[in-house]
């Protein structure tokens, strides 16, 4: 990390820093590393899968597979890479110094970190969790699961979700706090909306999940009757609480990538984002009917044709908003001068394969058709197309959009091309047989299937696909490699966009903006009728951002103070955490630190200012 | 800031005005709890009282009345969407009659 | 410290709102299982053997009570009338004391009548809830007393005034959570 500024480095420096770039490189880097071994699971789940009637490996480890995979994936990988984009542009884009709260930023962070290092945990003890990543009950019960392993899930996803419940409170304040004058709501870059809306999902959507965890662990541990079907209560109840949270999730996880795209597509177009205002309260209306629908995960329960056709009606709503966008990013590319860099062939590729993801999910948003496909091939087909063909590639668009930003350097682009193309070839290899091996009645979960249902040479497809995913980051790596050792620099605004981040150094000094801009239009580094490339320096006129913050700060700039309580404050729920695996005693010692961390938080000055 | 509070906020004679509403309210639920006549319309007044009361806290006591629609606006959403979530659940699970 | 902020409310006391609005979702849950379980539970003992009406009347009136000390203890120190910030802090929080000292002897009186956390749906849906209410009783009071502490030690004032506010709208937050409570569990029985 090049600072522009003696700012200082090194292990202490990192374990206690609040400022939100360092700590979008940490949660880019831990995330990045969950995604790999998550992905190194899913290509044990494809081995096994490669021919029928084998036994690579047993039905109990597989279960435990496919559980630590999905959990992983979409808790330890998918959220963090997101948070990390939300840390590191979104401070930058509404001009910013930092979040509204540092420290509570570091802490999210530390305890994410901690709940992936404890459900990791759980392979050194033998103990994985094997429910499922929606863990129903009765299965996960103490009777029919009676070891460690689903208590490392309750756990684990309790003690994370704290922290993404306290991430989304963050970045709220922040969005709605800490815009530069004169940025209105309606000035607003997309990605900052997404950021603004999914963090109002996290707040309203984790609580369910939270209390549904709770029950569970109580059932486990205290042999409370939440779902103890024998003493009145309904099991039901439990799928209920998560998918009350778990549907909104899923748009925690590609609004963010829509907001990137929606962000990437007008800098290689040269064109405006067509009909922003729609944009934006199409996103606002996903999120919202986003909470009417959890029971579509459901439909084979048998709540009964009413409700069943409430909840299809309402799943069938949200593909207006959504095709709504996907026709607002075709608009904004036709008649543009498009430039296919790497970032503009994932998006682009995501408006191709996320449609194919969103149209077989309309297919099953229909009970009927639903009743065939659940829990086969077609609805893993399914939620891998949005999940890659949305999130994972709006993540990687994100990532060659914004890493000249991050570190100064540019990514070799043939290597860039190549990594997209092997990722592209891989998702459809791999996923696009699943929708015949679905239909053909292939129910996912099973650890193997019999020769002769025609089902063979689908999945020997999917394995193959498999493979190509492995070796698609290949040219990533070498890519980083090649950067780190002799990447030319990036300049300040090396795509020529038109949003506030480009405005200052690459990487940006740790104070971000030396002066505040002020912002007096949506776009506010591209003249509205000019096109951009028209444009020289300083042949602006009108416009009151400058396209270059100066090298140091007019006036002495007061940053907040690094800070190693929230990691105390985290240590010491990760030992209540663990605490609760069994030892009373180590539950109240971490009770203990987590009450000198948050005292110790509280009554010491955030500021440089106040240091004395 | 805290001094525009200071002159925006409601008055200490409100204040008690309130909480001797709030107290009266009580005691009324009560009441009405322990009259037989009123069991077939025990659940709607009830409920009516209870949103009087959450209402009058959160507007005079939380200061919702005086500082502005933007904190009112989250308020009302987390209150929306959870009454929403819970009178779902709760007709999914047949607790309205058939 | 911190500049003016693009709403013109102060960062904490948004977070604060922000953070109510999503315990919302919190309470909303537990109270949504609590519906739909009652008049489901198959063991005795069942809610209207337990429940004491007239006892909890009393501890809600308390609760109740205690939000008018925090407000008044906000108007104190917004007028910087220390004298009167500790007497109505330290109200407030004793209070909240005694509703849990009111919550622990109806818990204890339960379980002594054979309703212990395992003993049915009803103790298991009841004690998580009213628990979970505790807990943040339990949190305010915590928070209320360091304020308590600070303005005796001369470290809060008026110039303080907003932190008061923010640990007010969480106090008054519980109180809200309750009058649901109360109604929903004991009046609805």
């Amino acid at each position: 990390m090049a600072m522009t500024d003696a700012h200082p480095t090194g292990i202490w420096s990192w374990l206690t820093t609040v400022d939100h770039k360092r700590i979008a490189i940490m949660y880019f880097v831990v995330g990045f590393a969950f995604l790999l071994v998550a992905g190194f699971e899913g290509q044990l789940i494809r081995l096994q899968l490669a021919a029928p009637g084998r036994d690579f490996l047993d039905p109990d480890l597989y279960n435990q597979l496919f559980t630590m995979h999905g959990t992983t994936m979409v808790f330890f990988a998918g959220m963090p890479l997101v948070v990390a984009f939300f840390n590191f542009v979104v401070p930058l884009q509404i001009g910013a110094r930092d979040v509204a709260f540092p420290r509570l930023n570091a802490f999210s962070f530390w305890v994410f970190l901690f709940g992936g290092l404890f459900l990791y945990a759980s392979i050194p003890l033998r103990a994985m969790p094997d429910g499922g990543w929606f863990a129903y009950m009765p299965l996960t019960n103490p009777e029919y699961s009676p070891g460690p392993g689903i208590d490392f899930y309750v756990l684990s996803l309790l003690i994370s979700g704290v922290g993404s419940i306290a991430g989304g409170l963050n970045f709220l304040v922040t969005i709605l706090n800490m815009r530069a004058p004169g940025m209105t709501f309606m000035r607003m870059p997309l990605f900052t909306w997404m950021a603004l809306i999914v963090s109002a999902l996290i707040l309203l959507a984790f609580p369910p999940f939270t209390v549904g965890l709770i029950f569970m662990l109580f059932d486990r541990s205290f042999g409370t009757h939440f779902f103890d079907a024998a003493a009145g209560a309904d099991p039901v109840l439990w799928q209920h609480l998560f998918w009350v949270f778990g549907h909104p999730e899923v748009y925690i996880l590609i609004l963010p990538a829509f907001g990137i795209v929606s962000d990437v597509i007008p800098t290689y177009s040269r064109k405006i984002l067509f009909g922003y205002p729609v944009v934006v309260f199409s996103g606002v209306l996903i999120a919202f009917l986003g909470f009417g629908v959890w029971v579509h995960h459901m439909f084979s329960v048998g709540l009964g044709p009413v409700v069943n056709a409430v909840f299809g009606g309402a799943t069938m709503l949200i593909a207006i908003p959504t095709g709504i966008k996907i026709f607002n990013w075709i608009a904004t590319m036709w008649g543009g001068r498009l430039r296919f860099r790497t970032a503009m062939l994932y998006a682009a590729g995501l408006v191709a394969t996320f449609t194919i993801g969103g149209l077989s999910g309309v297919m099953h948003s229909s009970p009927p058709a639903d009743l065939q496909q659940t829990d086969t091939y077609f609805v893993v087909a399914h939620f891998h197309y949005v999940l890659i063909g949305g999130t994972v590639f709006g993540l990687f668009c994100g990532f060659y959009y914004w890493f000249p930003k991050a570190t100064g350097r540019m990514l070799h682009e043939g290597l860039g091309k190549a990594h997209f193309w092997l990722t592209f070839l891989a998702l459809n290899v791999t996923f696009f047989p699943m929708h015949f091996s679905g239909l053909l009645g292939m129910p996912r979960r099973t650890y193997t299937y019999a020769e002769g249902l025609g089902l063979d040479v689908f999945n020997l497809i999917s394995t193959i696909g498999a493979f190509i995913f492995t070796l698609s980051f290949v040219p990533l790596v070498w890519n980083l490699w090649r950067t780190w050792r002799r990447g030319e620099a990036a300049g300040h605004n090396p795509w020529d966009a038109s949003t506030l981040e480009w405005t200052t150094a690459s990487p940006p000094p740790h104070y971000n903006f030396a002066e505040i801009p002020t912002v007096d239009r949506r776009d506010p580094l591209w003249h509205p009728y000019i096109e951009p490339e028209s444009r020289r320096a300083g042949d602006e006129p009108g416009g009151a951002v400058p396209r270059r913050q100066p090298d140091e700060p007019p006036e002495p700039v007061i940053m907040p103070n690094p800070s190693y309580w929230p990691l105390v404050l985290a240590v010491g729920m990760l030992l209540m955490t663990i605490g609760a695996l069994g030892s009373l005693g180590l539950t109240l010692f971490g009770l203990f630190v987590t009450a000198v961390g948050l005292f110790a938080w509280a009554f010491e000055p955030p500021f440089g200012e106040e240091a004395h | 800031m805290s001094r525009h509070s200071a002159e925006s906020h409601p008055s200490t004679r409100l204040y008690v005005a309130i909480a001797v509403i709030l107290a009266a309210l009580t005691a009324l639920e009560v009441m009405v709890f322990y009259i037989e006549a009123l069991a077939p319309v025990l659940i709607p007044i009830l409920l009516v009282m209870m949103a009087a009361k959450f209402a009058l806290v959160a507007m005079f006591f939380m200061h919702l009345k005086s500082d502005g629609p933007v904190l009112t606006a989250i308020f009302a959403w987390g209150v929306f969407i959870a009454t929403a979530i819970v009178v779902g659940l709760m007709a999914i699970f047949g607790k309205f009659g058939a | 410290m911190e500049g003016p902020t693009s709403t013109g409310i102060p960062n904490r006391k948004l977070a604060m709102w922000t953070f109510i609005g999503s315990e919302c979702m919190l309470f909303g849950t537990l109270i949504a299982t609590y519906m739909i379980y009652r008049g489901r539970n198959l063991v005795p003992p069942y809610p209207h053997d337990l429940l004491n009406i007239p006892f909890i009347t009393v501890t809600t009136f308390v609760l109740l009570m205690s939000s008018l000390m925090m407000v008044l203890a906000l108007a104190a120190v917004q007028r910087n009338d220390l004298r009167a910030t500790k007497l109505w802090l330290g109200l407030t929080a004793l209070f909240g004391l005694i509703f849990l000292g009111g919550q622990y002897y109806e818990f204890s009186h339960f379980v002594h009548e054979g309703l212990p956390l395992s003993r049915n749906l009803f103790s298991s849906t009841f004690f998580v809830l009213t628990g979970t209410h505790g807990a943040h009783v339990a949190g305010g009071v915590i928070w209320l007393s360091t304020l308590l502490v600070r303005t005796v030690n001369g470290k809060l004032d008026a110039r303080h005034a907003e932190t008061v506010e923010i640990a007010g709208l969480y106090w008054h937050f519980v109180d809200v959570v309750w009058i649901i409570l109360f109604t929903l569990i004991y009046l609805l029985v």
